[in-house]
């Protein structure tokens, strides 16, 4: 069973070679079924390998195959080896599945376009390097696969180059992450000098045993590679280029900034979990980090008017939460809010597509209106979608996800109130602002001209994923009402399970505030966008708020921030250094040595006076010499 | 001997190139090609016989050859291959092949010449990597300098003389200098042991004082960093490199600074083993300097090969670093990045000369957009970009990692300044893509995509590249033999 590990990563990386190589001689068709296909046999595949992985428990809990040697240096080695667990296999079958049916959406939504085979490569490849990712055995290829998705990234939102704008939110995606990437190398030059090894299973076995536990030397590593995974995954500080990279196609933010590749950071904190166990200054770290991003992109989002940007800003805060559930240790609540939002998250990006493309590429939610009763598949599977993100009670997999995260928050052991508060305030604001997108775009008024609905390409995907965002959260109930924990069950062979608190309140007090809180934000949201709309006309003459909207909607300034102290900075001084200036060093040997030779060359002018001259000024001299001494 | 035909073969080409071209224009080119490839032949037949044998500690050296040249004088014409000579030979003719073949449109006048300046640069190249006597390496390292500058000189840019008299000024100096350092060597050595000898084995035994081990060391050191180069030694690379012709940036930043990093590891490390211990973290520190420096500049420039001979600087910085971590993942990387930086910044440079030949200007901000009109090379560029910033499955990571994770076992601090190098190459890498292939169309013309013979070029360095970054085992078990 395990030799086939190899065609799931193959599978796309083949769609790429064809498509990028000769895509530019293939019709649109055959284009779209190599891409398409290649990624949907990958996912038929990967639900196969899990099946049996799940039906025959391995000895040692993973797939495992070498495909041959990278490297081996001295004491250093490591090789091209692919590894399935129980932890992988969820990303894995989330990377494949949600990516299938989005390549399936793409063939209709990009039908138009001029690159359509580059298109695809693009993607297909971005398959390929995520799945690296999931599936490496070592951190090495870890990192491959980590840089493959960053350049993926970067191509695909600068995919309509000729605007220099996407262009340059395509370099900013790749510069800012490429900081937290570089960071995560020196953690692993860190790991290797210490345990010599940077296989993934030989570091879970020998950390605990190397490090003394709370060490400034393992809270270093864990907390370089948190950077890494915080550039990834767009977390504060480190989360400006996110709302930009929705410069992007639509299917594009779907599949790589929303379902997979900004959880890579998740991915790579729960891999780690046994350099983070050591730290629980780390853990700490982690937990606020994400109780931060929460917030921060909470707000920003509440405010934007753009509709992928309102998405883009709930995605960082959404994957806010799963950082804070990875940092109280509530591993597998964080990986379980992973799998949930790549269903909805997904939805609602291709659903939003789908709207931009009706609307003949309106992004302004204000321009939309009465698209209810216009775009019904659209409607409701949008409905579905933002009622998971809402995480509308006992309905939607949002719901079961964040719940347990909002539990842990408090509950686990690395939780505390003021955790558990923010949380709760971030599901309030999440309520919110998914009422009023709901609310602006899909009712009211019809404000612009509606083109095409989509087609069947577009819709069937939309109607797949509306459905899972409802129902993939009935396999993990909380503990307090039914007791089901399928996923909970497979991803704790890998991950520890969660340690609770002593004394502390019961868990159902905890379910009924967050349903109340939930609600609430959903009856505000309601209140303001459809119920009483002059509330927020009065709002709008305060200016304190008006100026905190501005705050908001600026992402917090953040860009400003980094502009003044970082960019100006730096270009300033290179620009002033462009023509060298160690090069005016050797300029000016050369003009010194032209200088004496306009010096010397006074004494060579041909004209016999003055040689005559200088030989009795010379002897005048010598005499004057023999006087004086 | 066989090592000795490597060498003639190019330099008689070379002659033959000259000649027939007052009869013939067309066929120098031709005879050129033949040359490299035969020698390129004669290279992959010892690589097959030798990559895989050696390993098992047979015996360091593969080949050897050594005839009395001047006797009186103790020099004798020694030559030898290990490991590494190899690797670098190959790499040598890899890269001629490509140059003779970038030059077939764009030289048109005096071929002939031409040709008998490139096999010549060549030749002298080879002699440097093969050569096991002082005085013969000097002098191979003064033939591959003539005629470099001449293919400047004469085939340059507009202001191609400026860039040849710098050039040869730099060069020079450091070439003097070590021949001071040669000569007191060898009198040290003679004095010591009464037999007069410039050959290396010899010279390896010499018992040096500490104070004169440094100052004589100090004279091979500058002549090999002027080369690599480093910052402060740097700015002869920039006006070289962007005013010779393609194949002349190709084989200057593929093959010539190479024969710094060579000549430390070759030479330096072995003679002065303790005085070069002794200067370890100052050379580290300047490899830093040279990486952030060289980052810094190339961002700055709005001339395209100004700008790749910049990256040059920031990435020889890492050799540099490399070389004095004296850890074996290091050097196992610094080798790496030897082949992989000749092999991706040759490649820019090749594709810098196929924008100006179709522009007509080597200035960025008149660029922009050209991927609508040439996506096929867009592509090639952007491999290559994705190179020089260190993207994984190209060779260049493989390399700056193995020397960032070496490095980090001898010195945390200067490490991690230097792996802001990996930040600093993605900004001027992007930009530059950004610049030339990206952003709004602004050439109204049509412009034609590459041609079958500038598609063989990039694409056997496309190959190269990506090959190197799956398996680079290949290069290092040959190198490792040098153990």
């Amino acid at each position: 069973m395990q030799e086939i590990l190899f065609l799931i990563p193959a599978l796309p990386l083949m769609g790429f070679l064809i498509l990028s190589l000769a895509g530019r001689h293939l019709s649109k068709q055959v284009i779209a079924v190599v891409g398409a296909g290649v990624v949907c046999i990958a996912a038929i595949t990967t639900i196969w390998l899990g099946i049996n992985f799940l039906q025959t428990p391995q000895e040692n809990g993973a797939y495992t195959v070498t495909l041959w040697r990278w490297m081996n240096v001295a004491n250093f080695s490591c090789s091209f080896s692919l590894r399935v667990d129980a932890l992988s296999l969820v990303f894995l079958f989330v990377i494949t599945f949600v990516g299938a049916l989005i390549h399936i959406y793409s063939a209709g939504f990009m039908k138009q376009d001029r690159d359509y085979a580059r298109f695809f490569a693009s993607m297909n490849l971005f398959v390929c390097a995520m799945l690296i990712l999931v599936m490496a055995d070592n951190l090495v290829l870890l990192y491959l696969g980590w840089e493959g998705v960053g350049l993926c990234s970067y191509l695909l939102i600068g995919f309509w180059y000729e605007t220099t704008a996407n262009v340059q939110a395509a370099n900013k995606a790749f510069y800012i992450t490429r900081i937290g990437d570089t960071a995560m190398a020196i953690g692993l030059f860190l790991l290797f000098r210490e345990l010599g090894t940077l296989d993934i299973p030989a570091i879970q076995n020998a950390a605990p045993e190397h490090f003394t536990k709370s060490s400034p030397l393992i809270t270093s590593i864990a907390l370089l590679l948190l950077a890494g995974g915080m550039g990834k995954s767009a977390q504060v500080p480190l989360q400006t280029w996110l709302p930009d990279a929705m410069a992007g196609p639509s299917p594009v933010s779907a599949l790589i900034h929303a379902a997979t590749m900004v959880t890579a950071g998740v991915y790579l904190v729960a891999r780690m979990h046994a350099v983070f166990q050591l730290s629980p200054l780390a853990m700490n770290i982690t937990a606020t980090v994400g109780a931060v991003t929460l917030l921060i992109a909470g707000c920003s989002a509440m405010v934007q008017t753009d509709i992928k940007r309102i998405l883009a800003y709930s995605t960082i805060s959404q994957v806010g939460y799963m950082f804070l559930a990875l940092g109280v240790g509530a591993w597998s609540a964080g990986v379980f809010h992973f799998f949930t939002h790549a269903f909805f998250k997904a939805l609602l990006f291709l659903a939003a597509g789908a709207v931009i493309e009706s609307l003949h590429h309106e992004h302004g939610i204000f321009k939309m209106g009465g698209l209810k009763n216009k775009l019904p598949i659209v409607f409701y599977t949008f409905l579905a979608g933002a009622a998971a993100l809402a995480a509308l009670p006992l309905v939607t997999a949002g719901f079961f996800s964040k719940d347990q995260i909002l539990w842990y928050a408090w509950s686990a052991n690395g939780g505390s109130p003021m955790l558990w508060f923010v949380a709760l305030a971030g599901a309030f604001i999440t309520a919110f602002y998914t009422t009023r997108l709901m609310l602006v775009v899909f009712w009211g008024d019809v404000k612009t001209h509606i083109g095409e609905p989509p087609g069947r390409l577009m819709t069937w995907p939309l109607i797949i994923l509306a459905v899972l965002s409802i129902v993939a959260g009935f396999i993990e109930w909380p503990h307090n009402m039914l007791h089901v924990t399928l996923f909970s069950d497979v991803v704790q062979k890998v991950l520890p399970a969660v340690t609770e608190k002593e004394g502390v309140p019961s868990e159902s007090i905890f379910q009924l505030i967050a349903v109340v809180v939930t609600l609430l934000g959903i009856y505000t949201g309601y209140l303001l966008y459809k119920k009483n709309a002059s509330i927020v006309a009065k709002w709008k003459l305060v200016s304190a708020l008006v100026g905190l909207r501005n705050f908001f909607f600026s992402g917090w300034r953040f860009d400003q921030f980094y502009h003044t102290l970082f960019v100006r900075p730096f270009v300033f001084v290179t620009s002033l250094n462009k023509q060298d200036v160690i090069d005016k060093i050797y300029a000016g040997i050369v003009s010194m040595f032209q200088w004496l030779n306009g010096i010397f060359s006074v004494s060579q002018n041909g004209s016999m006076r003055t040689y005559v001259i200088s030989v009795l000024i010379g002897i005048i001299f010598i005499l004057a010499l023999q006087f004086f001494l | 001997m066989i090592l000795v035909w490597l060498i003639i073969v190019l330099l008689s080409g070379g002659m033959l190139c000259w000649i027939t071209a007052r009869w013939r224009p067309m066929a120098a080119k031709w005879i050129a090609l033949c040359a490299v490839l035969a020698d390129l032949a004669i290279l992959l037949n010892i690589w097959l016989q030798y990559g895989k044998g050696v390993q098992a500690g047979t015996g360091t050296w593969m080949i050897q050859y050594q005839t009395a040249w001047i006797p009186s004088f103790g020099i004798s014409f020694h030559v030898a291959i290990d490991g590494l000579s190899l690797i670098l030979l190959l790499l040598t003719f890899f890269l001629g092949t490509l140059a003779v073949l970038c030059s077939w449109k764009e030289i048109k006048s005096r071929a002939g010449f031409y040709y008998f300046n490139l096999l010549w640069t060549l030749a002298g190249i080879s002699g440097v990597f093969v050569a096991l006597d002082l005085f013969l390496f000097y002098f191979f390292w003064e033939v591959m300098l003539v005629p470099m500058y001449l293919l400047i000189l004469i085939w340059g840019d507009k202001n191609r003389r400026y860039a040849a008299y710098k050039f040869f000024i730099f060069t020079q100096a450091g070439g003097l200098l070590m021949l001071l350092s040669i000569l007191s060597l060898y009198f040290i050595h003679g004095a010591q042991s009464g037999s007069y000898s410039y050959d290396y084995f010899s010279l390896l035994n010499t018992q040096l004082e500490p104070a004169a081990a440094k100052w004589i060391m100090m004279g091979f050191m500058i002549a090999f960093v002027i080369k690599l180069p480093m910052v402060p030694f740097h700015s002869w690379l920039p006006d070289a490199h962007s005013e010779a012709p393609t194949a002349g940036s190709l084989i200057l930043a593929g093959l010539l600074l190479k024969t710094g990093a060579y000549g430390i590891i070759r030479f330096v490390l072995p003679l002065f083993h303790q005085a070069a211990v002794d200067i370890a973290w100052w050379a580290m520190l300047f490899g830093v300097i040279g990486i952030i420096y060289g980052a810094l500049m190339a961002f700055a420039q709005t001339d395209i090969k100004r700008l790749i001979a910049y990256t040059s600087v920031s990435h020889m910085g890492f050799v540099l670093t490399g070389i004095f971590a004296f850890r074996e993942i290091a050097m196992q990387g610094v080798v790496m990045q030897i082949v992989t930086h000749g092999i991706s910044t040759g490649a820019l440079f090749v594709l810098a000369g196929m924008i100006k030949e179709r522009l007509h200007t080597r200035d960025i901000s008149q660029m922009g957009g050209l991927w609508t009109s040439m996506p096929a090379m867009g592509g090639v560029a952007m491999l290559f970009t994705m190179a020089s910033l260190g993207l994984p499955v190209l060779g260049n990571f493989i390399a700056e990692f193995l020397i960032l994770m070496g490095t980090f076992q001898a010195n945390v601090l200067l490490t991690v300044l230097a792996s802001t190098g990996l930040v600093f190459s993605a900004l001027y890498s992007l930009r530059m893509m950004q610049k030339v292939f990206l952003g709004p169309v602004t050439s109204g013309e049509k412009l034609t995509d590459i041609t079958a013979r500038e598609m063989i070029i990039l694409a056997t360095l496309s190959i190269a590249i990506i090959l190197l970054g799956l398996y680079p085992q290949t290069v290092m078990d040959v190198v490792l033999s040098k153990k």
